[in-house]
Order: C-alpha cells, then sequence, then structure tokens
C-alpha cells in the first residue's frame, strides 16, 4: 500500500478550509453556517492526521480525537442556540440578528 | 468659678450641637428652653467667673486657662487657650446677658418655620462670639472672627427664599472678607516679625523690639485696623451694615449692633500696644471714626424705614468708639461700646415689637400715634432713644459720650476739630432719633397694631431699658461726682489715658454738648411734630438732590458697584465658557470622536465578525511570510 503523499493531503485540507470559510461568509442561513463551521473544523483535525503519519506519531491522531470531542460539543450548543433563536425571532438569517451593533 | 472659664463658650456650643441634631424634631417650648437655656448658663458661669477674677487678685486682674496644645509645627506651638482680663471680661458679660436678654424675646418674636434652626444659628454665634473674645492668641481669635462672620451670613439670610435677602447676606459676607483678608495678613506679618502668636506676647515683644512710627508697626497696625473697619462697618467697608437688616430683628439686636459690629472696637483695644506705636495709624483711626459718623448720621436723618435708621445710627455709634479709640481713650471706648449694647439692643428690640405689632410694617411714615397703643414698647424705646440721644443725667448714653468729647479735646492725640466732630454728631444723633421717635409713637395713627407683645418681649425690654439707664452711673465726668468703677476695672487691662484740661473747660463744654443736644432735640420735635408740612418741603425742594444722596448712603453702593463689581461680572460673562477649562472638554470631545468611530465598525453582524477575522489572519500569515 503505497502512502499518499502528504502534499495531496494537506492541499486537500485547505481547499476543504477554504470551502468552509466561503460557507461561513456566504450563507445567510445560520445552520448552513455551522455546517460550514464544521467542514472547517475537519479540514484542520485531516491535516493533524496527515501530519502524525508523516512523522509516524500519534499526536495527530489525538488531536484529531480532541477535535471530534470539541465538536460534537459545538454542535450540541450550537443548535440548541438555532432552536432558541427560531422560537424568539421565527429567522434563521444570521443579517437579521443584529439586535448587538454599537 | 475660673477654672470653669472653658464652659463659657463650650455652653453654647452644646447648645447649637443638640439643636443643630434634634431640634427639628422638637416642640419649640423645648428648643426655647434649650437656646436660652445655654446662654443663660454660659452667663452665669461668665458673672461668677468675674466675680471669682476680680476678688482674688484686684492688681493685676488676668487669668489665662491653658486647654490644650492645637498644634506643632516648625518650632510654633499653638495653645488652645483663653485670657481672661478686665477688657474681655466686659466683654463676655456684656455678650452672654444681652445675648441671654435676645434669645428670650426671640423665643416669642420668632413665630414662621425654622425656629430651632434659628435658635440653632443664635448660638453658634455666641459660642464664636465668646471665643474671639476671650482667645489668647490671634488665630483662636480669628476663628472666632471668621466664626461670627459665617453666622452673621446665615442669620441676615435667615429666610432665604426672598433672593433679596440671599443678596443681603453675600453683600455683608463678601465685604467683610475685604477686611478680614487684611486682619490675615496683618496676622501673618505680626508672625513674622514677632515669631510668636500669643497676643500678650505680640504686645511686650513689640514693644520692646519695634521703634514708635517704624514702618512695621505702621503696616502692621494699618492692617489689623483694615480688619476692624470691615467687621464693625467703618468707612469705606460701611455699606453691608444697613442691608443686613434684611435678618429678623433679633440677629439685628444681637450681632449688628450689640456684639458683633463692634468686634473691631474691641480687636483695635485688645491690640492697643501695637496702635500706640503708629501714631499716624491712630490718627487715622480717629478721623475714620469721627467721618463714619458724620456720614452715617447724615444717612439716618432721612430714611423711611425703621430698621435702616437704626442700622446707620449702629455705624455712626461705632464711629464714636473709633473716636475714642483713635485719640486713645480705649476706656471710654469699651465705656461707650457697654452702654451701647444695652441701648442699641434695647432700640432695635422695641423697634422689632413695633414691627411685629404692625404685620411686618417698616415704613415710619405709615406709623404713628402708638404712644397709646402700645405703652410698655414706647416708653422703653423712650428711654433707649433718651440714651441714644445723650439726654443729660439720667441716660448712661450721655455718660460714656461725655467722655468720649472730653477724651477727645483733651487726651495728648486728641483735636479740637475731632471734639467739633463728635459735637456736630451729637446733633445729627439727637435729631434723628427726635424724628424716629416722634414718626412711630406720635401723630396720628396710619396703621392698626394687630396684637401685643408678651411677656416674654416686653420683660426683655425693660431689663434693657433698666440697664440703659444706671449702666452710665459706672463712670461719671469730675463734674459731676466722679466716679469712676468702670476705668478703674478698665485700666488693669487697657493703658491709662492721660486727660489734660482744667476742670471749667471740662464743665463749659459740657454744657455747649447738652446744649446741642437739646437744641437737637427741640428742632427735630419743632421739625416733624410743630410743623410736619417744613421737612417735605425741603425734602422736595432744595434739599431733594441732598436727601437722595443720604438716602442712599452716600452713594458708596453706587461707586462699588461701578468700580468693582461690574468690572467682575463683565469678566464672569466673558469667562461663562470657562476657557481654562476649553483644553480639558477638549480631551473629552477628542474620545467621544474615536468612540463613534469604533462603535459604528460594530454592525452586528456575524458574517462581517468572521470576515474581519479571516483578514486579519492572512494579513498576520503575509507579515510572516514576507518578513
Amino acid at each position: 500500500m503505497s502512502a499518499v503523499p502528504i502534499n495531496h493531503v494537506l492541499i486537500l485540507a485547505a481547499i476543504l478550509f477554504s470551502v468552509g470559510l466561503t460557507g461561513v461568509l456566504a450563507r445567510r442561513n445560520i445552520i448552513f453556517m455551522l455546517v460550514s463551521v464544521e467542514v472547517m473544523l475537519n479540514a484542520a483535525g485531516l491535516a493533524f492526521v496527515a501530519a502524525g503519519a508523516r512523522w509516524q506519531q500519534a499526536d495527530g491522531q489525538v488531536m484529531f480525537l480532541f477535535i471530534l470531542t470539541m465538536a460534537s460539543a459545538e454542535v450540541a450548543v450550537g443548535l440548541a442556540l438555532i432552536l432558541h433563536l427560531h422560537w424568539r425571532r421565527l429567522s434563521l438569517d444570521s443579517d437579521t440578528l443584529n439586535k448587538m451593533k454599537g | 468659678m475660673l477654672n470653669q472659664l472653658w464652659l463659657v463658650p463650650t455652653l453654647p456650643l452644646l447648645g447649637f450641637l443638640i439643636l443643630a441634631l434634634c431640634g427639628s424634631r422638637w416642640s419649640r417650648g423645648l428648643v426655647a428652653t434649650v437656646g436660652c437655656g445655654s446662654i443663660g448658663l454660659s452667663a452665669l458661669v461668665a458673672t461668677a467667673a468675674g466675680f471669682d477674677l476680680l476678688t482674688t487678685n484686684s492688681e493685676n486682674a488676668s487669668f489665662t486657662q491653658h486647654l490644650w496644645n492645637w498644634f506643632e509645627v516648625g518650632g510654633l506651638s499653638l495653645s488652645i487657650g483663653l485670657h481672661l482680663d478686665a477688657l474681655s471680661l466686659l466683654m463676655i458679660l456684656v455678650v452672654t446677658w444681652v445675648a441671654f436678654f435676645i434669645h428670650i424675646y426671640a423665643s416669642e418674636y420668632m413665630a414662621k418655620e425654622g425656629y430651632s434652626r434659628f435658635f440653632a444659628y443664635l448660638n453658634l454665634f455666641v459660642c464664636a462670639m465668646l471665643v474671639l473674645v476671650l482667645a489668647d492668641n490671634l488665630l483662636m481669635l480669628l476663628l472666632g472672627w471668621e466664626g461670627v462672620g459665617l453666622c452673621s451670613y446665615l442669620l441676615i439670610g435667615f429666610w432665604y427664599s426672598d433672593p433679596a435677602n440671599g443678596a443681603a447676606a453675600r453683600k455683608a459676607f463678601v465685604v467683610t472678607r475685604v477686611g478680614d483678608t487684611a486682619l490675615m495678613v496683618g496676622i501673618l506679618l505680626l508672625f513674622k516679625h514677632l515669631g510668636t502668636l500669643d497676643i500678650g506676647q505680640i504686645l511686650s515683644t513689640a514693644n520692646a523690639q519695634w521703634q514708635p512710627g517704624s514702618t512695621i508697626a505702621i503696616t502692621a497696625a494699618a492692617l489689623l485696623l483694615g480688619g476692624a473697619v470691615g467687621k464693625s462697618s467703618q468707612l469705606p467697608l460701611q455699606t453691608w451694615l444697613p442691608d443686613a437688616m434684611a435678618g429678623p430683628t433679633p440677629v439685628s439686636a444681637l450681632v449688628h449692633a450689640a456684639t458683633m459690629v463692634t468686634a473691631g472696637v474691641y480687636l483695635i483695644a485688645r491690640m492697643h500696644g501695637i496702635f500706640l506705636l503708629a501714631p499716624v495709624v491712630m490718627g487715622v483711626v480717629a478721623v475714620l471714626g469721627a467721618t463714619t459718623m458724620l456720614v452715617a448720621g447724615c444717612s439716618a436723618l432721612v430714611q423711611s424705614d425703621l430698621k435702616r435708621v437704626l442700622a446707620y445710627s449702629t455705624i455712626s455709634q461705632i464711629g464714636y468708639m473709633f473716636l475714642a479709640l483713635g485719640v486713645g481713650a480705649w476706656t471710654a471706648a469699651m465705656f461707650h461700646f457697654m452702654t451701647h449694647a444695652f441701648f442699641k439692643a434695647l432700640l432695635f428690640l422695641g423697634a422689632g415689637a413695633v414691627i411685629h405689632s404692625l404685620n411686618d410694617q417698616k415704613d415710619m411714615f405709615k406709623m404713628g400715634g402708638l404712644r397709646k397703643k402700645l405703652p410698655a414698647v414706647f416708653w422703653t424705646f423712650l428711654i433707649g432713644s433718651a440714651s441714644l440721644a445723650a439726654l443729660p443725667l439720667v441716660t448712661s448714653g450721655f455718660y460714656s459720650k461725655e467722655l468720649i468729647l472730653w477724651s477727645a479735646w483733651a487726651s495728648p492725640h486728641g483735636h479740637p476739630t475731632l471734639w467739633a466732630a463728635g459735637i456736630v454728631g451729637a446733633f445729627i444723633t439727637a435729631l434723628y432719633t427726635t424724628r424716629a421717635v416722634i414718626l412711630t409713637f406720635f401723630g396720628k395713627v396710619k396703621t392698626e397694631v394687630s396684637h401685643q407683645p408678651g411677656a416674654r418681649m416686653v420683660l426683655p425690654l425693660c431689663i434693657l431699658a433698666a440697664l440703659s439707664t444706671v449702666a452710665g452711673l459706672l463712670q461719671t465726668p469730675h463734674s459731676l461726682g466722679h466716679l469712676h468703677a468702670f476705668s478703674d476695672l478698665l485700666e488693669t487691662a487697657l493703658p491709662v489715658t492721660h486727660l489734660n484740661g482744667s476742670s471749667s473747660v471740662e464743665i463749659t463744654l459740657q454744657a455747649v454738648a447738652v446744649a446741642i443736644v437739646l437744641a437737637g432735640v427741640a428742632l427735630a420735635y419743632w421739625l416733624y411734630q410743630k410743623a410736619p408740612h417744613l421737612p417735605e418741603r425741603i425734602a422736595s425742594g432744595w434739599g431733594k438732590p441732598i436727601r437722595k444722596a443720604w438716602l442712599a448712603g452716600w452713594g458708596f453702593d453706587w461707586i462699588y458697584d461701578q468700580l468693582l463689581v461690574k468690572p467682575i461680572v463683565a469678566v464672569a460673562q466673558l469667562n461663562r465658557r470657562d476657557i481654562i477649562d476649553l483644553f480639558y472638554t477638549g480631551l473629552a470631545s477628542f474620545a467621544r470622536l474615536l468612540n463613534f468611530l469604533l462603535s459604528a465598525s460594530q454592525t452586528g453582524r456575524m458574517r462581517w465578525y468572521a470576515a474581519g477575522i479571516s483578514a486579519g489572519t492572512i494579513f498576520i500569515f503575509l507579515i510572516v511570510y514576507f518578513t
């Protein structure tokens, strides 16, 4: 089994991260923004795993486990907030949720 | 009782504290009991202490009570100490007893709201006045001096809801402050050159170190005189006293007739050693006193407000005291202070009773015929007026004024011109006093009496009337028995005045003075009782400009307005926006501008924040990459 070159993996991670960032910046629906944030997290996790494989260290996979845990926690809290916002404002458009301007 | 001397100023202070803390919740009776009681006890202690002082050592009667050290700094050790000698004994006796009678009077007179506030202020005033006269060093004297000034301000503006009263209070405070500043500079000058603030030490050191007529002695005496002139309402700072009549009448009687305004006389008598070293300033004191006496007397001639007549007469009578001080007749000045305290307090209280009975009518031309309606007030007021006009033999004012006139002639510092000014002053005094009595108590009834004064108002009047009559017998001239209890007492504390003149001259001068006074009374009787149309014709005819000038106190107010008040107000108007503050307000508005810019970036849109974070991250990466 030939190893995938690390460059390819990092390029994939960068593409994934850019897609996620574009999603966060371009989408107005707050659920899609949350999903895009998940994509960005996974891109970072992929980079960790690739680095761990490249240097034959377990640290990369440990970090990915941490990211998974954090992502699940984030989704739990984030979805709860979104649900609450939906009840209060009957809208999921992040641009209308601008009550906290200076 | 000498060791209990500290109780004399402490009891009124205690009364003030009690009334200030819980007086507003108490009934009127309780407030009056505390207010009068503290002064009455203080008067009793003062009398007992005086009795002890005079019986224990009659030769050099003085007693100093060191209470505690105030502070020690740089070699200067200041004590809180009381000094009792014949001069301060006379002052505390007059202050406490006259204050006691006036408190009793006020307990009935004051009817409107602020009853406990009034007695609290009055007690504080008596405390400050006693500190002033009992102080053994100049700083404590200044403490009392400023204390009475503060109480005078509070009491003139007692009915503060009327802006005019507040203005009168401010005027009194600011004008006396001019003199107070001179006094403070004088005290610092004495301290700088003599290294002590103790009054006894200052007098003895100055006498040993300074040449008579040296510049430093003249400067120090002139600065002290500045303070005395401000407090005692003499030229050129006399303008505040007539306006001070805005206060309640008991205040006018106590603060602005009997006690506080004579603090200047006390100061000069207390610091007599400095003044004796500066003969020029002594001359100035005499001339100022004589001029003030005539200027204020003329103003008193044309006033229509009964209290203003008495105010100008107070200025004029203090002018007599200054005249006496200026010719070195210390005893005569203090004698006139005492008799004046009695009869002027009596006159003010009588005027207050009249004004009270006529529902706050102060205009004498709307009074009249009160002789039958208010007999007790009439007779006591008549006794007080006779004393003020110095009717011969039966009044105390006669004896004190005679002593001053004779001293002005016969003292080594005296001069016949000063005597002549005193004689003219006596004529004017007789004239305006008789005018006030005739306008108020004789003629037709113009305003009906609404109620009679009660016992607590009449009793002080009777006591003060008795004092105004018999107090003169403490000191009589050579031609009339030559009783000299008063000068014997005071000459233990003040230098002896050597009068050189034969008794035939003295009797001649007395006869002239008596004739002048009687002529004044007769002229006023003729003008206002027999031919009342004549003064009116003069006032509307050739005398119109003179009357206008005298009515306005010779236009001093106008001059000060033009010279001082208006320029200061104009500068204040220019500086309304506070030029110095512009820098600080500028800093504040710059910070507010920055805040506006930054708060505009807080749009509340989450995507913009995310974009901002990304842009920032990319920017940092670029920096790292290119450096």
